[in-house]
């Protein structure tokens, strides 16, 4: 089959999106969510159930404790505490553990075991998934319903000292905080004497109900010098005497007549052999859980501490102290702590967890019936009834004792049940998706390099054979291996993967078309190994010389996808990316300077150097009469000086735009201009630097437009310029101050109704271009037309571009404009250097519209630009295309400037399109095989995941612009024929 | 003849990687508290000024220095005169394109116009030891296939490799490793100083190794 090279780009990218989209619904697991949006109240509690039809009561058993001290170490390992250094470092912890009224368990953590996400485990009792953390990095606040909210709800009064993440997880929800930033790892004694010294005064008061502490020192030393260091001892000791002081404080305390109090040590996860965490070894997800009371019975002795899960202390804590179960908790509550309790109240313990367990098991999963756990709950449930119409009728007797303990093993036996199905269905990487995915972009890139040759030669045309492919063998074999696995993998019991979930059908056709891929690949390469010998045997050297630049494009492009294996590069990569255009830039103008000025010198010295250079200079004298140069009125003397300066001008404007927009993370908070230009007192320097950019945009873009589009484009500017004044970002020279601000809704509509005028105009133009009957004039009003609608997208970047980011775009374009007039052109660069270049700009200018790879930078306000009030699609349209309007304006002006190349416009746009296409599938696929590999990294979720969904969407953005040159390809197809 | 050529370099070369390593021990003895992280200017400044004089000795010694027209005084002063000048200009230059590449441009501007006076102490005072003050030869030498002696050679590799090792020491900037080299300017003029370490080495070697290939024109 033979494609062009457009169509075969666009054809690998949509097979590549397909393969990343797999790839990403097995990376993040669909969270399991209540259906309910609002929060579990009191008031919807489950009746205690009541054989019969007598009113059953909703009372609320009452609370178990007065108040609660949580202790939280960071990273303690389970066997800093059960194990020898537990005897050596904390006596007193050890003491109780053995000998105190104490209950001790093991709790397991789920990966990934980082802080933020084991906090929001213990309080609201669910797993979060990846993609619920990357979606609310936006207000990291907890919306879901937890134990903290409940508690304050309920009116307790609750104090926090420790590691500021609580803060900003819990804003408005402490009475009192002190929140230390975990940001210095090196630092492992202030962070704890700054919660220990608010203890004292906090202990003899009586104002609060729940005191929350989280340490962590000992955190910090294990990621300095690990679990064995010397430094651990003496940070348990430490931590024991904070144990006992409390411990201490809390029994004095201990009145007669009121409820005991409660002391929960736990942790948040443990600590690897290395002293690092994140991932799922043993040590990691090992942490201990000591609840203190004296309401618990005195042990005798050292037991093996029970396994529980992490998440079972919520619904614990929030029965315990009489508070609703929040919703999305998929924990079951520890029997020992509600042993004390009579009978009746521990079975209506269990009853309240087993209701909210089975209610958010039916909301998530759509064969709950089939659940054994709910089964059980239900005759559990039922037999319940029968027990308490016995328990109201006064029956004391034995029976009724036996009876109720069969009942709360039945109970437990379904709330683990219930619980096993609901945290399967959680935290989990989806494997074989994730596989399957990955598989298909190895081939789609393994294809792509293989067709470089045919696909970057003249005629532009790759053949790939997929004819001969499927009725090979080997394709066969391959269908049956595939089916078989496929099959395999499916019917096992454990896997509840998203590929299998797929119609039979679906599955089987993409595992028909891989296998066929697979075999055209390695037909492919055969054919390519065959004429490498042939070539070897006829032809001893190639030909094949690298400049410098391409030395500089290849190195730079390898380099940056090496990058993303570190997480500062990922975090930084802005600066990868600037510091390659630095270089680009250098590098282009040493061939601007190597050009003129050897020129210059060729007379006098050597003559007979190489005859091919003056002939080249003729032709640049020729060109210049018609040339685009000639357009601006310049001279060929000064063009040589402005070529020149082409580059050390766009240096410059680099060296602006990187200090308008500081982004990244380690240098993101020095100050910036964007900050000192929006900070209210700089209204007029803004307002004068948005109309001076608007003008310059007006200025650099209406040269090639018709004469209905520059009156359309200039009114359209106008109109953002008043948008902005409407918003109250700028400020109208004849404004009256008492103007109101306006959402400015009217403004933004006036100029969406250009951007379709002028969009509208480009577009009838390359229509009436396919039907003109003399080729040059088409050609003219093709240019004409592509230009038109660059100048709307840009119209519409304008309008969505906040205020100070307009000097970006007006640099954009001045940028474009230089760069194609006098270095592009002039030193006949072809059309894949060209392309790497527009890509190489497209990615900085990402970063300096101030995007990140954090999920945070994404403008959502822009969703809304003319709008009345949050419509999704246009608003997740316009704020994609804000994102990524940097990438996008630099494809748009590659089609522009590739198809207005006058003779070979259609074999530029083939191999630009095949080097975008590359471009693009290089570092995406190395990152999607990098985070298969790193899924256990302690940064996966802060720094990995994000840049994955940025990967991902910058390749649905890269495809789009690659099917629109393909169309126009075949716009060009059509009338050659 | 070559190989005469060819020793000559490597022992001016040995003679200027020695004075690096004699202007990073010699402090450690004098100066109190001296270290190349902590007191990184005063390292930086020892190395360039003992690679400056080391330099200039040198070639002077071996008269590789361009055959002078006029052998007058005022002729002499003039060309110094003009040979400070552009050495002044050469540090404004690699200060301009540090800058350019993102370095601070107020705050600690000391710290990058150190960095560019260690950059042109590596290159330009080399060309302009070799070369002497004369843009011409300057552009010819650096344009390709324009070395016309050793020399000339040996002057590429060492200017490609100090400015590419200065390139290469800002990647460790953004790595979040707390480490002592990794503060503005340190982990850059390192990469320039091993850069030209380098380069020194290689020159010879390969001039060596490529004579048959160099063909040098006559002037």
């Amino acid at each position: 089959m033979r494609l062009s090279s457009s169509v075969f780009a666009s054809f690998c990218l949509l097979i590549e999106l397909l393969g990343i989209a797999l790839f990403l619904r097995g990376f993040f697991p669909v969270p399991v969510k209540s259906s309910l949006s609002s929060k579990s109240k009191l008031s919807d509690l489950p009746a205690e159930p009541l054989a019969g039809n007598s009113p059953n009561s909703t009372k609320v058993p009452p609370p178990l404790f007065k108040r609660v001290v949580i202790i939280l170490i960071d990273a303690l390992r389970e066997d800093f505490i059960f194990g020898p250094n537990g005897k050596r470092f904390m006596p007193y912890t050890r003491h109780i553990v053995e000998r105190g009224s104490s209950h001790s368990f093991i709790a397991k953590a789920r990966p990934p075991t980082v802080t933020m996400p084991r906090i929001k485990a213990l309080t609201t009792g669910s797993i979060p998934g990846f993609i619920d953390v990357v979606m609310n990095l936006n207000s990291p606040a907890v919306l879901e319903d937890n134990v903290i909210w409940q508690a304050k709800n309920s009116g307790k009064r609750i104090i926090f000292y420790g590691d500021d993440t609580w803060v900003r997880l819990f804003p408005k929800h402490f009475m009192e905080y002190d929140g230390t930033t975990s940001f210095f790892v090196s630092d492992y004694t202030e962070v704890d004497n700054n919660v220990t010294r608010h203890l004292d005064s906090t202990l003899k008061r009586d104002d609060w109900d729940v005191l929350i502490l989280h340490y962590l020192g000992l955190d910090h030393i294990g990621h300095i010098s690990g679990p064995h260091s010397s430094l651990i001892g003496p940070k348990l000791l430490e931590m024991d005497d904070v144990i006992k002081k409390i411990h201490a404080s809390l029994i004095s305390r201990e009145a007669e007549g009121t409820l005991p109090n409660l002391m929960v040590l736990c942790s948040d996860h443990g600590m690897s052999e290395t002293g690092s965490h994140g991932g799922s070894s043993e040590p990691e997800i090992s942490t201990p859980l000591i609840l203190i009371s004296p309401l618990f019975q005195r042990k005798v002795g050292l037991e093996q501490p029970a396994m529980v899960e992490q998440v079972d202390l919520a619904p614990t804590l929030a029965l315990a102290l009489a508070l609703p179960i929040s919703q999305n908790s998929v924990g079951r509550l520890i029997p020992a702590v509600f042993e004390e309790a009579s009978l009746r109240e521990q079975l209506r313990f269990l009853h309240m967890n087993g209701h909210q367990l089975s209610s958010l098991l039916r909301d998530s999963n759509p064969n709950f019936h089939k659940e054994d756990g709910y089964e059980q709950f239900r005759m559990a449930e039922k037999t319940h009834g029968n027990w308490m119409k016995l328990y109201m009728d006064g029956n004391t007797s034995e029976v009724l004792g036996n009876m109720g303990k069969k009942l709360l093993k039945q109970y437990l036996e379904a709330l683990q049940a219930m619980s096993a199905a609901l945290s399967k269905q959680l935290g989990k990487y989806d494997m074989y998706s994730m596989i399957v995915g990955m598989s298909l972009i190895l081939q789609v890139l393994v294809l792509l390099v293989l067709a470089m040759p045919e696909a970057l030669s003249r005629a532009a045309c790759v053949d790939v054979p997929v004819a001969s492919a499927f009725l090979s063998l080997p394709f066969y074999l391959l269908c049956l291996l595939g089916s078989s696995i496929h099959v395999l993998v499916c019917t096992s019991a454990e896997a509840s993967c998203y590929f299998c979930s797929l119609p039979w059908l679906l599955a089987f056709t993409a595992i028909l078309f891989s296998s066929a891929l697979l075999c055209s690949l390695v037909a492919m390469a055969a054919r390519y190994g065959e004429e490498l010998v042939q070539c070897s045997t006829t032809r001893t050297s190639s030909d094949w010389t690298l400049s410098e630049l391409d030395i500089l494009l290849l190195t730079g492009t390898v380099g940056h996808t090496l990058s993303l294996g570190a997480s500062s590069f990922v975090e930084e990569e802005h600066q990868t990316w600037y510091f390659l255009l630095n270089t680009l830039c250098l590098a282009v103008f040493q061939d601007v300077c190597r050009k003129y000025f050897r020129e210059r010198r060729r007379p006098g010295d050597d003559e007979e150097d190489d005859p091919l250079l003056p002939s080249i200079a003729e032709e640049d004298a020729s060109q210049a009469t018609f040339s685009p140069a000639a357009e601006l009125g310049v001279s060929v003397g000064s063009e040589k000086w402005l070529a020149l300066s082409t580059p050390i001008l766009t240096l410059a404007c680099c060296r602006l735009l990187r200090s308008l927009n500081q982004t990244g993370v380690q240098w993101a908070h020095l100050p910036d201009l964007s900050h000192w230009l929006n900070s209210g007192d700089h209204k007029v320097v803004l307002s004068l630097l948005a109309a001076l950019s608007l003008l310059l945009i007006f200025l650099l873009v209406q040269r090639r437009c018709s004469l209905v589009s520059k009156i359309a484009l200039a009114l359209g500017l106008l109109g953002v310029y008043s948008y902005r004044a409407a918003v109250g970002n700028v400020l109208f020279p004849w404004q009256h101050s008492g103007r109101s601000i306006s959402k400015g809704t009217g403004e933004a509509r006036f100029v969406y109704i250009f951007i379709l005028g002028i969009l509208f105009t480009g577009v009838k133009d390359l229509l009436r271009s396919q039907v003109m009957s003399s080729a040059v004039e088409g050609r003219r009003l093709k240019s004409r037309g592509l230009w038109e609608v660059y100048s709307g997208v840009v119209l519409l970047v304008a309008l969505l571009f906040r205020a100070h980011n307009l000097p970006t775009l007006a640099c954009c374009l001045l940028i474009q404009t230089l760069m194609a007039q006098f270095i592009w052109k002039k030193l006949h660069y072809d059309a894949a250097q060209t392309t790497i270049m527009h890509y190489w700009f497209g990615q900085a200018f990402f970063y300096f519209q101030g995007n990140s790879n954090n999920i945070a930078t994404v403008d959502i306000s822009v969703g809304f630009v003319g709008l009345e009030s949050y419509v999704e699609a246009p608003a997740v349209f316009l704020t994609a295309f804000s994102t990524y309007a940097g990438p996008l304006l630099w494809a748009c002006h590659l089609v522009c400037y590739l198809s207005s190349e006058r003779d070979r416009a259609a074999l530029s746009l083939g191999h630009g399109s095949y080097c975008f296409a590359l471009l693009r599938s290089v570092p995406a696929v190395f990152y999607v095989v990098l985070v298969t590999a790193l899924r256990y990294h302690l940064f996966i979720w802060s720094v990995f995941s994000p840049k994955l969904l940025y990967e991902a969407m910058h390749t649905l953005v890269t495809a789009a612009v690659s099917l629109s040159i393909c169309a126009k390809s075949a716009h060009r197809k059509s009338d050659l024929l | 003849m070559w190989d005469v050529e060819i020793r000559g370099m490597a022992s001016a070369h040995a003679i200027i990687a020695a004075s690096i390593f004699m202007a990073t021990i010699m402090p450690a003895v004098l100066v109190e508290k001296f270290s190349v992280y902590g007191t990184h200017l005063v390292w930086l400044y020892s190395v360039a000024g003992s690679v400056a004089v080391v330099n200039i000795a040198v070639f002077w010694l071996l008269g590789i220095s361009p055959p002078t027209k006029k052998n007058t005084l005022s002729y002499k002063l003039s060309k110094l005169f003009r040979s400070c000048v552009y050495f002044l200009l050469s540090c404004l230059f690699f200060h301009t394109v540090v800058v350019l590449y993102g370095a601070p441009l107020l705050e600690s501007a000391l710290e990058t116009f150190s960095l560019a006076v260690l950059l042109s102490t590596f290159t330009t005072l080399r060309c302009l030891c070799i070369l002497g003050p004369n843009v011409q030869a300057w552009i010819r030498v650096f344009s390709r296939d324009g070395a016309m002696s050793v020399w000339d050679t040996s002057l590429q590799i060492t200017t490609g490799c100090s400015v590419v090792g200065a390139w290469l020491g800002a990647f460790p900037i953004p790595l979040d490793w707390d480490r002592p080299w990794q503060v503005w300017p340190i982990s850059c003029s390192l990469g320039t100083t091993i850069g030209f370490l380098t380069g020194l080495l290689t020159a010879p070697l390969w001039i060596r190794w490529h004579r048959k290939q160099l063909t040098y024109k006559l002037k």
